[in-house]
């Protein structure tokens, strides 16, 4: 095994935002503070009160907490699985980006299996889901995948950040006792090297079928039911598609903000955005084409409950939200990312933003219309979220941020050592690896 | 063991709504106040169905009791995460509302639309607080109920039963909606005795069941209307 050396003292600008904090970090974080604290006096309002202060009722007995949950387990797929794909096939590219993506991941996931506890009728019984746990219900199918997904994605996120931590370490400017803990005894012996590369290989490979899963047994809690709209078998790919697409604009978002906010203009640079953008493009393109698979059998069947419920999304009291949400997802990232004079930073994080707002938008629209529309005829009502389901929404989001300032306070947002290893051995392997792609006879021919 | 089930005559149906009244006194359904109810937190274990169907000038309105099915593959319990609502010995689908977490999903999951959520803490006005049932058990905020054919009664028949040395009889167990019918729409009964009434009825060439297509097996059926346009 090739051996390579990280470097402490190169590549200050990585360890700038730990070592010194400003006036804006503790701005930040105090606005986000507030905005969770609100939040939190919200949810203890909903747990004395009941559900009756959100905007849930009967028949529509899932709002805004689902949605979200499906939307932000969603973003989950970013990042462990476009690290863990990116690592797999050896995208030089990835360097800079395979840390902001893990952590999405770690902080998102988190906050996501969060939400189907808040929706609980009796939050203080959820122990009962172990207690009397049946394994026939899909529920049981996501409590146990998202939290293999969960341990499986922390130790995915923690495992490349000990040589990163022996860094901050050997640095020593900042909390020594912590990044020592941490650092496991870390020395960087090539015993230590290759049992670290070891298991970034395994867990890289561990992650993406549990990542798949994760969205699929998601999917498949509506699709196990025989409510229209539901009740469909492309369910579990439809999700994990839509997953992996909010993931990327997630990412993108998350990348663009850290590049200004820490000046990391030189290393996230714009080839980055473009390699990445290609994959975000063909996501939509994949998601568009699930769409009109999903609808388009549902329209020529034209079973009736099934009709009924179609018909109100794409042309009825949801039609508003579903063409937005085609435009977000389809319109705006195909205009913006297929040509290369609009594939820019702004460009992207255009798109990026309306793929964010579509995808959600379609997790709502999956939800909710169903339930709308059941298939024993009900006084019709329209579901609209309560301050309470609002303010709970808002304080996810400023949970996710809040994750991602704390975690770039202690550690690197990007891989030190990655980007290192990049510059002193990845040019080398990409000719060889290029070379061996080559035909033999050339090789020799070159050589002779 | 009976297979108990019921048929409802929608040609005897007034749609006047004793079976509804009788419902909600007899279970200690909970009574939301005005406003919630238009937020539609309103709590039924049996509500009329009122439907147009057919189309102009062969319309038809057909209003039928709408209540638990008690589907023989009922497709609520299957999903619940924690054995809260299950089918019993006898067939009946119940809910077990101190294990219940609140997740609704089988409400969900029901076709039907039957099952009630407890959006709140149950407030009784003054002036109920006298009519509620003590063999009737109270449900806490947050927990799934629904409608079940009044299984109360049936404890309570079996005992009585027991208690004169003889088998159980069908008179010794009608839930309070059949019960209260003026208009005698509503059969209850053993749908494996075939000297039962309402095992006759549901073999009527006039009894359907609701979304059978589902193939969830309902154990409640309807009379059609003779004259109805479908």
């Amino acid at each position: 095994m090739r051996r390579f050396e990280p470097d402490s003292t190169r590549d200050e600008t990585l360890f700038r935002p730990i070592e010194q904090t400003g006036a804006r970090f503790y701005l930040t974080v105090s606005v986000l503070v507030a905005i969770i604290l609100f939040a939190l006096v919200m949810y203890t309002r909903q747990v004395v009160l009941g559900l009756r202060v959100t905007g849930m009722m009967q028949p529509v007995t899932w709002g805004f907490y689902i949605v979200n949950f499906v939307f932000f387990i969603g973003i989950s797929h970013a990042g462990t699985l476009i690290s863990a794909i990116l690592r797999l096939t050896q995208a030089e590219w990835r360097r800079p980006i395979t840390r902001m993506a893990e952590v999405i991941t770690a902080i998102v996931l988190a906050i996501g299996a969060l939400h189907p506890i808040l929706d609980l009728g009796r939050p203080d019984r959820v122990m009962n889901v172990f207690l009397f746990g049946r394994l026939q219900s899909p529920l049981l199918w996501d409590v146990t995948s998202i939290s293999a997904y969960f341990a499986a994605s922390t130790v995915y996120l923690f495992l490349p950040l000990i040589p990163d931590i022996a860094l901050i370490r050997e640095r020593g400017k900042k909390h020594r006792w912590l990044y020592t803990f941490m650092s496991w005894g870390w020395q960087g012996t090539p015993e230590q090297w290759k049992v670290l590369t070891r298991a970034i290989n395994i867990m890289m490979i561990v992650v993406v079928p549990i990542a798949v899963s994760v969205h699929t047994v998601i999917s498949y809690i509506f699709a196990m039911t025989l409510q229209s709209g539901w009740h469909s078998t492309i369910f579990g790919p439809y999700f994990v598609v839509g997953a992996i697409f909010s993931g990327i604009a997630a990412l993108f978002v998350a990348m663009i903000a850290f590049r200004s906010a820490f000046r990391l203009q030189a290393y996230l640079k714009l080839v980055h955005f473009q390699q990445l953008a290609k994959l975000l493009l063909a996501m939509s393109i994949l998601w568009t084409y699930f769409t009109f698979g999903e609808y388009l059998t549902g329209y020529y069947g034209g079973e009736p409950e099934e009709m009924k419920t179609l018909l109100y999304k794409v042309a009825g009291r949801y039609a508003p939200l579903f063409w937005t949400m085609v435009v977000c997802n389809f319109v705006v990232p195909v205009v913006l990312l297929s040509s290369r004079r609009l594939r820019t930073i702004p460009g992207i994080l255009v798109s990026s933003i309306t793929v964010l707002i579509g995808m959600w938008l379609e997790r709502l629209i999956i939800v909710v219309p169903s339930l709308e529309n059941p298939r024993m005829p009900f006084p019709g009502r329209i579901y609209i979220p309560s301050l309470t389901e609002i303010s709970l929404f808002t304080g996810a989001l400023a949970l996710f941020a809040l994750g991602f300032v704390l975690f770039s306070k202690f550690f690197p947002i990007v891989s030190v050592w990655e980007v290192q290893e990049g510059r002193a051995l990845g040019k080398e392997e990409t000719v060889e690896r290029v070379e061996s792609y080559l035909p033999d006879d050339e090789v020799s021919h070159a050589g002779a | 063991m009976a297979r108990w089930g019921m048929v409802i005559d929608l040609d005897r149906c007034t749609g006047c709504g004793a079976c509804v009244a009788a419902c909600k006194v007899e279970n200690n359904v909970q009574v939301v106040s005005p406003a919630e109810g238009e937020r539609g937190r309103r709590m039924h274990w049996l509500r009329l169905l009122v439907e147009a169907r057919g189309e102009y000038p062969h319309v038809e309105v057909r209003i039928a009791p709408n209540l638990c099915m008690m589907c023989e593959n009922p497709p609520c319990t299957k999903v619940c995460p924690v054995h809260a609502t299950y089918r019993g010995e006898d067939g009946l689908v119940g809910q077990i509302y101190p294990r219940c977490i609140g997740c609704r999903y089988c409400m969900a999951a029901c076709p039907y639309s039957v099952k009630a959520f407890n959006w709140g803490s149950p407030e009784w006005p003054e002036a109920l607080l006298s009519t509620l049932n003590p063999d009737v058990s109270m449900r806490p905020k947050g927990v799934v109920e629904k409608c079940t054919f009044c299984y109360h009664r049936l404890q309570l028949g079996r005992e009585k039963a027991r208690a004169e040395g003889r088998p159980l009889r069908e008179s010794d167990y009608q839930p309070a909606c059949v019960h209260s019918c003026p208009a005698d729409a509503m059969t209850f009964g053993d749908l494996d005795d075939a000297l039962s009434p309402a095992a006759q009825l549901s073999r009527s060439t006039r009894a359907t069941r609701a979304l059978e297509h589902l193939g969830t097996e309902p154990r409640v059926f309807y009379l059609e209307k003779r004259d109805a346009p479908l």
